[in-house]
C-alpha cells in the first residue's frame, strides 16, 4: 500500500479509483462506488481500456489484507468494489497463461508483484483451482424463516453434475390443536457421493423437506414431490427442517462471519424469496454478497431454437443475459445494458419486489421484440 | 413463484361468475357393458332389466336410454337380484349375506335408484356357525308382500316386504324331517336349500328343493308338507310347469327330471322322466333350467351347463331343446344367468316365450325364440365395447349429416338388421327420440378393427365396423376352413356372441387414428408400423392397394431392429364392401408401433411418427415427401423393439410389486371421509402402514438428461396454416414433437388444388426447438391472431367455422408433460407459460383445446386448454393466457388405464374407461351435458298409510299430466299386458285407480349441444310439466 501513488480526491467516498495492470501496462480509471454495475460490463470495460478486445482474461485484485483474489462474477466484483480503500488494484492475466497458484492468502503482501510469485520456493497450500468461481448453493430467507428451518438453493448452472439425493416417505410429529400428531412427510433418504447436494453440505439424510420452490409439500405424494423437484431442478429451492438442529443459522449475528470465499453463504436480503436486483443490491448492507440474478425465468426460458441453417442460437428472455452467454464484441453492447441497469435501479425504489419482477419481465420482452439482442 | 402467488390473489368476483357459467364438472353416464356382472333380473310388468356386478353396483335398463345405477355402500358382489314386479323396487343379495331393498324415486324430475332398507339374517340362537344362516336362494312371492330365504343350514326364513322385517315363522329342516320316510333319512341332513319356487296357481304353496335331492311342496298357510319328492341326485335348480301339475329339477350330474304333482300321492319316489342330454359320459352340472310351454306343442327346455366333462367341460354353453330341435349355444364367456320373456298373463294357457336373454360375463345375448332356427337379435344396448381390447379411442363431434348417413348405410349393409323391432323387445312402445339427436360418433379401436358408435345417447349404439386385417396376410387366415368342417358335429354347437378376447395377431392392433369428417377420409396406424389411408365409398370395390415404404432411420448407421416384422400386405386385388376402403398403405421401417398420426385432407397429406422418427406422405401422388430420424445416438432401447432385454429385471420386479401393493390398497372397502378427524385417522392409518414397510420407497432426484431412453419417440404431429418463415406470408406447416422435448417445424410447399397431380409437395425444415426441461411434448397447437385454435381443414371453405385471424400474429402452444408454453410466431419467442409440474407435482397426460359456452348467454364462449394429469385430476386453463381456471378430481390416480384412455371432445366433455368394457362420460362444461334424464313412474300399492295418501294423490296428478302428454304411447302400453292389477288384493282402493297406474318408462335423454335443439324440444313438449328438461 505504501508504494501506491495516491491521488487525493474529494470524490473518494463515492468513487473507486482503479489501477489495472495487464502485463507491463497500467490503466487508471474510476468507478462509481454506489453503482458498480455488473461483472460482465466491468469485464468489457477492462478489455476496452486495455484495448485487448479479444483476449480472455483472468482478473485478480489485491484485497485489504494483501491477498490476491479473483474477480470473475458479480459477487466478488461487488465485494472488491466495496472493499477498495479507495484504490482498487487489479492484475490481469491472459487466461491461457494464468498462474492459479498465485491466488490465495498472503500472496500479495509477501510478493508485491505477480511476476515475483514465480520465484516462490514453498508454494502455499492450494485449496482449489479457482478457475471459475460460481455459487453452488446458498441459504436464503434466513430472516423470515423459523430458526429450525433452512431454505437452501441449489444452482445447477446447466451442467451435467447430478443433483444427487434421494427422498422417501416418512412421518413427522406436528403440534396441532388436538395435541401431538404424526403426519406424513417427505425426507431426504440418501445422498449421492460427489453429487451437488452432498457437496454443499447444507442438506443431510433425514432432513424433512417442507417446501419446494415455495410450494408446500404437505399433502403431496412422494411421486409428486419428486416431479416437482425435477421440474425445478434448474433452480431448486428447498426448505428443509434439518435433522441436525445444531448447525442452524443464528439470526442477527451478521452474515459476515460466514461470507467470504467459501461456498456457503448466508443471505438475509429483505426480499421475500431472495430476489435481489443490482438496484436493490446497492441498498442492502455490504456484508451480503448474494446478488446473482435469481432469474428462474431466464434460466429455464432458454429453449434452444435452431434455424434451418443449423446455427444454434439462444433465445434470451432477459436481454441482459446476452452478454453473459455469447462471446462478446464488448463495447457496442455496453451502453444498452447500463441503461437497463439504471432503469431497474429506479424501479427498485418502488418497494414491491413482485411488481418489480413483473416489470422486469415485460422489459425483457420488449427488448426482445425489437430484435436487437435476439439472435433469430 | 412470485407470479404464482399473484395469480392466486386475483379473485375477481366478475371472473368467478363467468367461470361458474362456463365450467362445471359432472360425471354423467356410463357407456358400455357393466364390468364383471354377477346377477340378472327382469320385471315383465315394468319391462325393466337389472344387472348386478361384483363391485356392488346395480344397473337398471329400460327402453334404450333409460338407465339407472345404484351402488351399495360395501364393495361386495351382488349375488342375486329380484324385482318386486311392477313396483319399481328391487331386492339385492350381496356376497356378505346382506339383503338390500332399492327403490326408484323421482327427484329433480328424473328417476334415481335409492337404497331404502337393508337386512342381515341373524344367526340362529345357540348355533355359532355363520354359514348356517348364509342365504342361498331368495323367493319373492308374486304378490310382493313376502320374501322367503333359503339358507345354507337348510332353513327357510320369511320376511315381510317392503319393510324387511323377519317374521316369526321360519321353517327348519327338523320340521320337514318328521314327514320324511325313514329309509330316505339315513341320518344325513338335507343340505342347503338350493331352490325355492312359488306354485304358479296357488300362491300359498312353495316348492323347496334341498341340495341332497329332496323336493318339498310346502303349504304356507297350514304349515304342512303337501307333497314329498324323494330325489336322489344332487339338486341344482327347480322350475314349475305353468299349470302347476308338474315341475322340472336339474341336477349336478348333468341331467334333468320331470316330476308330476298329484294330490293323491303325497310321497313321490320317481320322476316321470329323467334325461341326461349329453350323456352317457360324465357331464357337468345343469346350473339352471327353464321349462316353457308353447301353444304350438312341445315345451321348450332351456338350460345352462350339462356338457360332457371330458370333451367340452370348458365350454360356456346354454342348450335350447324343443322336440327334435336342439341347439347348443357356445359362448365365449361364462353364463351368469338367463331368463325368457314370455306371457305372464295368468289367464293365458301357455308361456309362449318370445325371447331368451342371456347374461354372460362379457356381453348380453338375446335370442329370438319365435323365429325358426332361434337367431340372435342385436340388442339395442349393452353392446360390448371390448369385444376385443380397446387400444385407442377418439371422439368426433358434430358429424356432418351426410357422412353420418353414409356410415350408417355402410353399417346396415354390413349387418342387415333383420327385424329391428324385435331388438326393441325391452319395450316396443318407447324408442329413443331421434329428434333430439345430435350426431356424434365415438370410435373405439380394437385389435385390427375400428368400430363406430353413436355416442349421442346414453347407450352407445354400434354403427359400423371396419376391419383392417383383410389387407394383410396373417396366420389366422386359414382357420375359417377348419371350423366350417364340423357341420355334423354333436353336440350341435353354435357360436354366439361377439366377445373375442383372442387377437389373431397383435401387430394388427390399431394405435392411432385421424379422421377428416368432411371428406370422409380416415387414417389408421397400427403396431407394425402400418399407416392405412381409407376413403369412404358407397360402392363395393375390388382394387389393389398401393404400398409405399418409408425408411425412418434414414442413413443412421449401427442400428438393428430386433422387434417384430412388418405385416406382409396381400398381393393382388382385394374385395372391399361399401364403407371405408383402404387406398394406400404406408409402411414405416423399422416396423415399430406408430405413436402419432395426423391427416390434412385439403392438402392430401398424412404425417406419422414412430419411436424412430416421423414421415410425411402425399397420398394423392402416392409419394413420400419427407422422412426424418429423431433417434438420439445413445438411445439403445429404441432399437430393441417391445421385447427388450435392456430393461433391468430388478426394475420391472420392483414395479410389479409396487403395483400389487397399490391394488391391494385400492381394493379396500370404501371409507366415507367426512370429518377432519376421520381424515387424520386415515392419515394415521396410512402412516402405520408406511411404518410397517421394511424398506421405504425412495425416489432419486435427477434432472432429465439428454440421453434418456426412448427419447426419439414422436409424440404428436400437427398441420397448420401459419407464419413460420416470416411475419407476412403464411403457409402450410407441419409440427412434430418428441419424447425428449424437441419440436420440429417444417414449412410445406403445397401446390394448389388444380396442380396436385403435377407438382409435388416440398417440405423445408423451418425451426427446431429444444425445450430446456426436456419433458416429452404431449401436444402442439397453433393459435390465430385472436388466440383461437385454427379450424380443421375444410371447415372454413365450407362455411362451418369462422376464418382464422390471419392479421394478428399467430402463436404456437406447446404442451409438454411438465409445462404449457405459448411461443410467438414466426420468431418462436416465448410469450406465456405455466409450469404445472413445478407447481403441483403432477404431469400432463392428456390435453385438448375445448370450447366452452356460457350457460347464461349462448354468444359468450371461451377456448380453454383441458388437461388431465397423472394424478387423475383435470385442470382447465385459459388460452392463450394460460391462467388456471378450475380443477376437478376425475379419475383415481391408481387407475392408470383409465387415465391413459381418456379422450376429450371439442365441447368440453370427455370419456374414459372405468373397466375394460365401460366408458364413463363426464362433462366439464356447464352448458353441454349428456346425461340420462330418464323417468320411470311407478305406483307402489303397499306403502299406503293414512297420512301418505294425500301425497299419493299428488303423485297421481302428476302422472296424469305426463300421460296426457304422451297419449299415443300410453295407448300402446295399455295394450301390453302390464295393466294387470296387482295380484295381491290387499289394497282395494288401488283398483279404482287402475287405469291410471300405468307404468311409464320414459326417456328424456338430451344432449345439449345446440341451443336450437333446446328450443325445439321446449316447444314440442309444451304439454308436459315444465322442468323435465334440465340441461
Amino acid at each position: 500500500m505504501n508504494k501506491n501513488h495516491r491521488v487525493p480526491s474529494n470524490r473518494t467516498l463515492n468513487a473507486v479509483e482503479v489501477k489495472s495492470k495487464f502485463g507491463a501496462e497500467f490503466r487508471r480509471f474510476s468507478l462509481e462506488r454506489s453503482k458498480p454495475g455488473r461483472f460482465d460490463e466491468f469485464y468489457g470495460l477492462l478489455q476496452h481500456v486495455h484495448r485487448i478486445p479479444n483476449v480472455d482474461l483472468l482478473v485478480g485484485y489485491a484485497d485489504v489484507h494483501g491477498d490476491l483474489l479473483p474477480i470473475n462474477n458479480d459477487d466478488n466484483y461487488h465485494k472488491a468494489i466495496s472493499m477498495a480503500a479507495p484504490l482498487l488494484r487489479l492484475f490481469l492475466q491472459r487466461k491461457e497463461e494464468a498462474d492459479y497458484s498465485a491466488f490465495g492468502t498472503d500472496t500479495v503482501t509477501r510478493k508485491k508483484t505477480p511476476a515475483a510469485l514465480a520465484a516462490v520456493k514453498k508454494p502455499p497450500i492450494i485449496i482449489s483451482l479457482p478457475k471459475d468461481f460460481r455459487p453452488v448453493s446458498s441459504i436464503i430467507d434466513v430472516d423470515i424463516l423459523p430458526e429450525t428451518h433452512r431454505r437452501v438453493r441449489l444452482y445447477k448452472h446447466g451442467q451435467e453434475k447430478p443433483l444427487g439425493f434421494y427422498i422417501r416417505d416418512g412421518s413427522s410429529v406436528r403440534v396441532t390443536p388436538q395435541g401431538l400428531e404424526k403426519v406424513p412427510g417427505i425426507f431426504i433418504s440418501r445422498m449421492v457421493p460427489g453429487g451437488l447436494a452432498e457437496s454443499t453440505g447444507l442438506l443431510a439424510v433425514n432432513d424433512e423437506v417442507l417446501e419446494v420452490n415455495g410450494i408446500e409439500v404437505s399433502g403431496k405424494s412422494l411421486d409428486q414431490v419428486t416431479d416437482m423437484m425435477i421440474a425445478n431442478s434448474h433452480n431448486l429451492i428447498i426448505t428443509v427442517k434439518p435433522a441436525n438442529q445444531r448447525n442452524n443459522v443464528v439470526r442477527n449475528s451478521g452474515g459476515g462471519a460466514t461470507s467470504g470465499s467459501s461456498g456457503r453463504s448466508s443471505d438475509s436480503s429483505t426480499s421475500f424469496y431472495g430476489y435481489s436486483t443490482p438496484g436493490l443490491m446497492a441498498m442492502t448492507p455490504s456484508h451480503i454478497i448474494q446478488n446473482y440474478e435469481p432469474d428462474e425465468e431466464s434460466e429455464e426460458e432458454e429453449d434452444l431454437v435452431i434455424e434451418a441453417d443449423r446455427g444454434a442460437k439462444l433465445i434470451l428472455q432477459a436481454g441482459a443475459r446476452a452478454t453473459a452467454s455469447t462471446s462478446m464484441p464488448a463495447l457496442p453492447r455496453y451502453e444498452p445494458h447500463l441503461d437497463l441497469r439504471t432503469s431497474n435501479g429506479t424501479m427498485a425504489s418502488s418497494a414491491s419486489a413482485g411488481s418489480l419482477n413483473a416489470h422486469k419481465g415485460l422489459e425483457g420482452r420488449s427488448l426482445e421484440e425489437d430484435g436487437t439482442v435476439i439472435t433469430l | 413463484m412470485m407470479k404464482f402467488r399473484f395469480r392466486r390473489q386475483g379473485n375477481d368476483p366478475h371472473r368467478e361468475k363467468i367461470k361458474q357459467d362456463l365450467f362445471a364438472f359432472n360425471k354423467t353416464v356410463e357407456h358400455g357393458f357393466p364390468n364383471q356382472p354377477s346377477a340378472l333380473a327382469y320385471d315383465p310388468k315394468l319391462q325393466l332389466m337389472a344387472i348386478g356386478t361384483k363391485s356392488g353396483a346395480i344397473k337398471i335398463y329400460g327402453a334404450p336410454g333409460v338407465e339407472m345405477t345404484g351402488l351399495h355402500k360395501d364393495t361386495a358382489a351382488v349375488t342375486q337380484i329380484h324385482f318386486l314386479y311392477g313396483q319399481g323396487r328391487i331386492l339385492s343379495l350381496l356376497d356378505d349375506n346382506t339383503i338390500h331393498l332399492w327403490e326408484i324415486v323421482q327427484r329433480e324430475n328424473r328417476s334415481h335408484l335409492v337404497e331404502v332398507h337393508s337386512f342381515n339374517l341373524p344367526g340362529r340362537p345357540g348355533i355359532e356357525s355363520t354359514s348356517a344362516t348364509r342365504v342361498t336362494v331368495m323367493l319373492l312371492k308374486l304378490s310382493c308382500d313376502l320374501l322367503a330365504l333359503g339358507t345354507e343350514g337348510g332353513g327357510v326364513h320369511f320376511l315381510e316386504l317392503p319393510t324387511l322385517t323377519l317374521l316369526n315363522k321360519s321353517l327348519f329342516q327338523d320340521e320337514i324331517m318328521q314327514s320324511i320316510p325313514e329309509e330316505y333319512k339315513c341320518g344325513k341332513s338335507l343340505g342347503p336349500v338350493e331352490s325355492l319356487q312359488q306354485h304358479p296357481q296357488d300362491s300359498d304353496k312353495i316348492l323347496i328343493g334341498y341340495s341332497r335331492g329332496l323336493v318339498v311342496l310346502w303349504d304356507l298357510n297350514s304349515r304342512h308338507v303337501d307333497n314329498l319328492f324323494l330325489g336322489k341326485q344332487q339338486l341344482e335348480s327347480l322350475v314349475w310347469e305353468r299349470s302347476g301339475n308338474s315341475f322340472v329339477s336339474s341336477h349336478s350330474d348333468g341331467g334333468y327330471m320331470v316330476w308330476a304333482v298329484s294330490s293323491s300321492n303325497p310321497c313321490t319316489h320317481d320322476p316321470i322322466s329323467s334325461t341326461i342330454p349329453y350323456g352317457p359320459f360324465p357331464c357337468k352340472a345343469v346350473n339352471k333350467i327353464l321349462w316353457r310351454t308353447t301353444e304350438s306343442g312341445s315345451p321348450l327346455v332351456l338350460f345352462s351347463g350339462g356338457m360332457p366333462r371330458a370333451s367340452y367341460g370348458d365350454r360356456h354353453c346354454l342348450t335350447i331343446l324343443q322336440d327334435s330341435s336342439h341347439v347348443t349355444l357356445d359362448f365365449t364367456s361364462r353364463v351368469i344367468d338367463f331368463f325368457t320373456i314370455h306371457c305372464t298373463d295368468k289367464d293365458k294357457e301357455f308361456d309362449d316365450p318370445s325371447a331368451l336373454v342371456v347374461l354372460l360375463e362379457e356381453e348380453l345375448v338375446v335370442i329370438d325364440l319365435q323365429m325358426a332356427g332361434w337367431p340372435t337379435v342385436p340388442a339395442p344396448y349393452l353392446a360390448p365395447l371390448h369385444s376385443s381390447a380397446i387400444t385407442c379411442s377418439c371422439h368426433i363431434s358434430n358429424v356432418p349429416p351426410k357422412l353420418w348417413e353414409r356410415v350408417i348405410s355402410a353399417g346396415q349393409q354390413q349387418c342387415p338388421l333383420q327385424n329391428y323391432e324385435v331388438a326393441e323387445l325391452k319395450d316396443p312402445t318407447q324408442k329413443l327420440k331421434t329428434s333430439a339427436f345430435s350426431p356424434q360418433v365415438l370410435c373405439c379401436h380394437e385389435d385390427g378393427t375400428v368400430r363406430f358408435w353413436d355416442a349421442s345417447g346414453v347407450s352407445l349404439k354400434p354403427l359400423y365396423k371396419l376391419s383392417t386385417a383383410n389387407i394383410f396376410q396373417t396366420d389366422g387366415d386359414h382357420n375359417d376352413s377348419l371350423t366350417q368342417a364340423g357341420e355334423e358335429e354333436w353336440p350341435p354347437f353354435r357360436k354366439v356372441g361377439c366377445f373375442d378376447p383372442y387377437s389373431d395377431d397383435p401387430r394388427l392392433a390399431i394405435q392411432k387414428i385421424s379422421v377428416c369428417k368432411y371428406s370422409g377420409k380416415l387414417v389408421v396406424a397400427g403396431t407394425a408400423g402400418q399407416v392405412i389411408v381409407l376413403v369412404l365409398s358407397d360402392e363395393k370395390s375390388d382394387h389393389m392397394i398401393d404400398v409405399a415404404t418409408v425408411d425412418l432411420l434414414q442413413d443412421r448407421e449401427g442400428f438393428t431392429w430386433k422387434g417384430h416384422d412388418r405385416l406382409p400386405p396381400k398381393s393382388g386385388s382385394v374385395v372391399f364392401a361399401p364403407g371405408f376402403q383402404p387406398v394406400v398403405l404406408v409402411q414405416c421401417m423399422p416396423p415399430a408401433a406408430v405413436t402419432a398420426v395426423t391427416l390434412h385432407a385439403e392438402w392430401n397429406l398424412i404425417a406419422f411418427g414412430t419411436s424412430h422418427g416421423f414421415g410425411l406422405f402425399d397420398y394423392h401422388r402416392r409419394s413420400p415427401v419427407l422422412a426424418r430420424c429423431t433417434l438420439h445416438p445413445n438411445d439403445s432401447l429404441a432399437m430393441e423393439g417391445p421385447l427388450s432385454r435392456v430393461k433391468s429385471l430388478k426394475k420391472s420386479l420392483r414395479q410389479s410389486f409396487r403395483r400389487i401393493r397399490k391394488s391391494r390398497v385400492s381394493g379396500k372397502k370404501r371409507v366415507v371421509v367426512n370429518s377432519p378427524t376421520s381424515k387424520v385417522q386415515e392419515a394415521n392409518a396410512q402412516l402405520a402402514e408406511h411404518d410397517a414397510e421394511v424398506t421405504p420407497v425412495q425416489r432419486r432426484i435427477e434432472p432429465r438428461s439428454a440421453d434418456d431412453s426412448l427419447s426419439g419417440v414422436v409424440r404428436c404431429l400437427c398441420f397448420a396454416d401459419t407464419f413460420l418463415r416470416d411475419g407476412t406470408h403464411h403457409g402450410p406447416t407441419m409440427w412434430a414433437g418428441t419424447n425428449s422435448g424437441s419440436v420440429y417445424a417444417y414449412a410445406l410447399d403445397v401446390p394448389s388444388q388444380e396442380k396436385f397431380s403435377e407438382q409435388s409437395v416440398e417440405a423445408l425444415l423451418g425451426k427446431e426447438i429444444q425445450l430446456m426441461h426436456r419433458a416429452p411434448v404431449v401436444s402442439i397447437a397453433v393459435l390465430d391472431g385472436r388466440g383461437n385454435p385454427l379450424p380443421e381443414p375444410y371447415e372454413v371453405s365450407r362455411d362451418l367455422a369462422k376464418a382464422p385471424d390471419m392479421q394478428g400474429s399467430h402463436s404456437v402452444l406447446i404442451v409438454s408433460e411438465e409445462q404449457f408454453k405459448v411461443f410467438m410466431l414466426p420468431k418462436v419467442s416465448a410469450k406465456t407459460k405455466f409450469k404445472l409440474t413445478a407447481h403441483e407435482g403432477c404431469r400432463v397426460r392428456k390435453v385438448a383445446l375445448s370450447n366452452f359456452t356460457s350457460v347464461s348467454s349462448e354468444e359468450y364462449s371461451e377456448n380453454a386448454l383441458v388437461c388431465l394429469t397423472n394424478l387423475g385430476d383435470i385442470h382447465v386453463f385459459s388460452v392463450p393466457a394460460l391462467r388456471p381456471q378450475v380443477r376437478y378430481d376425475c379419475i383415481r390416480k391408481e387407475d392408470i388405464s383409465g387415465i391413459a384412455s381418456c379422450v376429450f371432445t371439442k365441447t368440453g366433455q370427455g370419456f374414459y374407461l372405468i373397466s375394460p368394457s365401460e366408458y364413463e362420460r363426464f362433462s366439464l362444461s356447464a352448458r353441454v351435458i349428456t346425461e340420462p334424464l330418464c323417468r320411470v313412474d311407478v305406483e307402489r300399492p303397499h306403502d299406503l298409510s293414512a297420512h301418505s295418501s294425500l301425497l299419493r294423490l299428488k303423485k297421481k296428478d302428476k302422472t296424469v299430466v305426463i300421460l296426457s302428454g304422451l297419449l299415443d304411447e300410453m295407448r300402446s302400453s295399455l295394450s301390453s299386458p302390464v295393466l294387470d292389477s296387482p295380484n295381491s288384493s290387499a289394497d282395494v282402493t288401488l283398483d279404482t285407480t287402475g287405469e291410471l297406474t300405468v307404468e311409464d318408462v320414459k326417456d328424456f335423454l338430451m344432449t345439449v349441444d345446440e341451443a336450437e335443439n333446446n328450443y325445439r324440444n321446449m316447444t314440442e313438449e309444451d304439454g308436459r310439466p315444465a322442468g323435465i328438461l334440465i340441461n
